[in-house]
């Protein structure tokens, strides 16, 4: 017999019944998505409707509410970015994505009918289903209502499986707002909006302040029988948390109701390249969706 | 297992015959040090004297040959407004490794737990590790290794053959049939009851001749507890955040992917590159925010990584005790001298 090694096949040796798991084929690979329509929300950021070109592809691609995904442009780079449309739409998500970097700004560049590539989806969602009979607190600062769209989406879908639920959003100034074309249907779908701004312009007629001074408005005074049929989704930037959860946590509503969505820049989105580790978790398979207990466990998360 | 037994003067036939048939990667002499020390380094060798097997260690580890620093994941070709994309493994023959220390071959049993048996196996390496066919040899203890503190001064699994030096012959576990297929082309005899004896007494030779030691009693729950202790601060003070350490860690694999458009704008790709926690952008997000902008909480983040987060997920440490990152690391920060310093809380 000649001493000589063989070459193994690491993809004709895999089983042919793969879960996208454990598939090696499906690690780096894209689905081609046409960029189908582009709505600009502010002068910072604009919506981004995505639709996979194959129609097979197309129909299996679903999601639920707070996972991402992977958008790539071919020699400009791929970032992660979290599905912001209802996830009962298959093969096509909108992305609200503000310019901020390379990809971002020639994203914002190359116009309707560009090919880009996209993988996942990736994370955790929010357990939508388990908050069926309960009331929800949808908490979002600044982009933070990015993500929160899609189980507002999911919460306009399902209305009459929900008791009463209540939008906090806050942004830095009236300008910054988005998805404004939308309140009002929001609000016919008796949903409560509850918007506040750190600094007004002459023509803003809303509430002006700290996000949490609404929040406590929503909370006081309530019976515990409302604390503890409550789930929270909270999303903004890293100094809201804190003074979000706290006062959540002080109301009573339970741990594993609260939900926070955490923002790292995942390079890979399946567990590998380490560089979104909270402490040692890895946002991108335990999170970016966390509930308040998990992390209270986690070092340096918020 | 089975075990046999053979003159050393067969090792040579044996390299021979794998070399003339197969890719050899071997530990060879690439110069001297300051102290005229030999330097080692794994390559490619097609001669079997050029081989020294009893080299003390590597100054890297063998991981640009499973996990490049540089790689492409795949190419691009651009042409007007759209795009095909083809996507290499960067594997594409068996490679023989021709004495790996058992500390770098529970590296890759270490690796193999996060890029081969978790989700999302990673292609890339997979390819990569299934070419491996091991040859691990034992070794003599240095003054800077810790493997034994950390449980990888022996290797149980993760090779096909291992070789001890006994003296006049090597004593060899087999663990793969190939391995036994290989081994009938040189001389080879069932060890006796007097060669089993020899052994381990030379195991227990081997045993007296680790000096350093880290305590790993309770240490995942000890990071935990000392997650706000200033010797994390005066550690981060003497770190250069060079990232060297990772640049020699058997076991670093956290990466950065970037993509660059080709000179003729017609082709691209995407290159994964391998990164270090130490580095400064490495938990930097869109807009400028740092998760960990301070030297000391990007030290603590890679002990964090490598003593508590993969215990928790994988009931062992991430760290094989090799001693490379402290004999490199230009502010002499050494892993032993940290967790003793963790664990002895303030006073240091």
């Amino acid at each position: 017999m000649k001493p000589e090694l063989k070459f193994v096949d690491i993809i004709s040796q895999q089983p042919k019944m793969q879960k996208r798991k454990n598939d090696l084929s499906s690690f780096e690979y894209t689905y081609r998505a046409e960029i189908t329509s582009m709505y600009q929300l502010t002068d910072m950021e604009t919506l981004y409707r995505i639709q996979i070109v194959n129609p097979e592809e197309r129909r299996r691609f679903a999601f639920i509410p707070g996972q991402f995904l992977m958008l790539e442009i071919p020699g400009i780079g791929e970032a992660p970015f979290s599905i912001s449309s209802s996830p009962s739409i298959h093969g096509e998500v909108e992305l609200c994505i503000r310019k901020a970097g390379n990809l971002t700004n020639f994203l914002s560049k190359v116009g309707r009918g560009a090919i880009v590539g996209i993988r996942g989806p990736f994370g955790t969602g929010f357990p939508m289903e388990e908050m069926h009979g309960q009331n929800i607190l949808l908490i979002a600062g600044g982009l933070g209502l990015v993500p929160l769209r899609s189980p507002i989406a999911y919460v306009q879908e399902n209305r009459s499986h929900f008791r009463e639920v209540n939008i906090v959003y806050g942004t830095k100034s009236p300008q910054h707002l988005l998805f404004t074309y939308q309140y009002d249907v929001w609000i016919k779908d008796d949903i409560n909006l509850n918007i506040i701004v750190e600094k007004a312009d002459p023509s803003w007629i809303g509430s002006v302040g700290m996000l949490t001074d609404t929040l406590m408005k929503i909370l006081e005074g309530r019976d515990n029988e409302f604390y503890h049929n409550t789930y929270a989704i909270v999303c903004g930037p890293p100094v809201m948390f804190k003074f979000v959860c706290n006062m959540l946590n002080k109301f009573n509503i339970p741990m594993q109701k609260m939900f926070v969505s955490l923002e790292r820049r995942m390079h890979c989105g399946m567990g590998k390249c380490c560089r979104c580790n909270v402490g040692s978790t890895y946002t991108c398979l335990k999170g970016p969706v966390f509930d308040y207990w998990t992390v209270m466990n986690l070092k340096e998360a918020i | 297992m089975i075990f046999r037994i053979f003159e050393k003067k067969e090792l040579k036939n044996l390299f021979e015959i794998l070399a003339a048939h197969n890719k050899v990667v071997g530990p060879v002499e690439i110069g001297k040090d300051k102290q005229c020390n030999p330097i080692y380094a794994f390559t490619e060798v097609s001669d079997f004297n050029s081989i020294k097997l009893d080299y003390t260690t590597t100054k890297l580890p063998a991981k640009r040959y499973f996990l490049p620093f540089h790689e492409d994941l795949s190419t691009f070709r651009i042409k007007d407004n759209n795009w095909q994309k083809t996507i290499d493994y960067n594997a594409d023959r068996p490679l023989i490794f021709f004495g790996l220390h058992p500390c770098d071959i529970n590296a890759l049993n270490k690796l193999d737990k996060v890029l081969l048996h978790s989700v999302f196996p990673m292609p890339y390496y997979v390819a990569k590790r299934k070419n491996m066919f091991i040859i691990g040899i034992d070794c003599v203890p240095q003054p800077f290794c810790f493997c034994r503190s950390m449980g990888s001064d022996t290797a149980l699994h993760g090779f096909d053959m291992f070789i001890t030096n006994l003296g006049t012959r090597y004593f060899v576990e087999i663990l793969t049939d190939t391995a036994y297929n290989f081994l009938k082309n040189i001389k080879t005899e069932e060890p006796k009851e007097k060669d089993h004896i020899l052994y381990m007494k030379s195991a227990a030779e081997r045993n007296k001749k680790f000096t350093a030691k880290v305590d790993t009693t309770d240490l995942a729950k000890i990071l935990d507890m000392e997650f706000q202790s200033d010797v994390w601060k005066q550690w981060g003070d003497k770190c250069l955040a060079c990232g060297t350490c990772a640049n020699v860690c058997p076991t670093c694999y956290c990466y950065g992917v970037e993509e660059t458009v080709d000179i003729n704008l017609k082709s691209a790709r995407k290159t994964k590159m391998l990164h270090s926690c130490n580095l400064i952008d490495f938990a930097e997000v869109a807009g400028g925010h740092n998760f960990r902008p301070e030297r000391h909480s990007r030290l603590k983040y890679r002990y964090y990584h490598k003593h508590r987060g993969f215990v928790e997920a994988f009931e062992e440490s991430l760290c094989v005790g090799c001693g490379r990152c402290g004999e490199s690391c230009l502010a002499g920060i050494k892993v032993p001298e940290v967790i003793a310093s963790v664990r002895g809380g303030k006073k240091r």
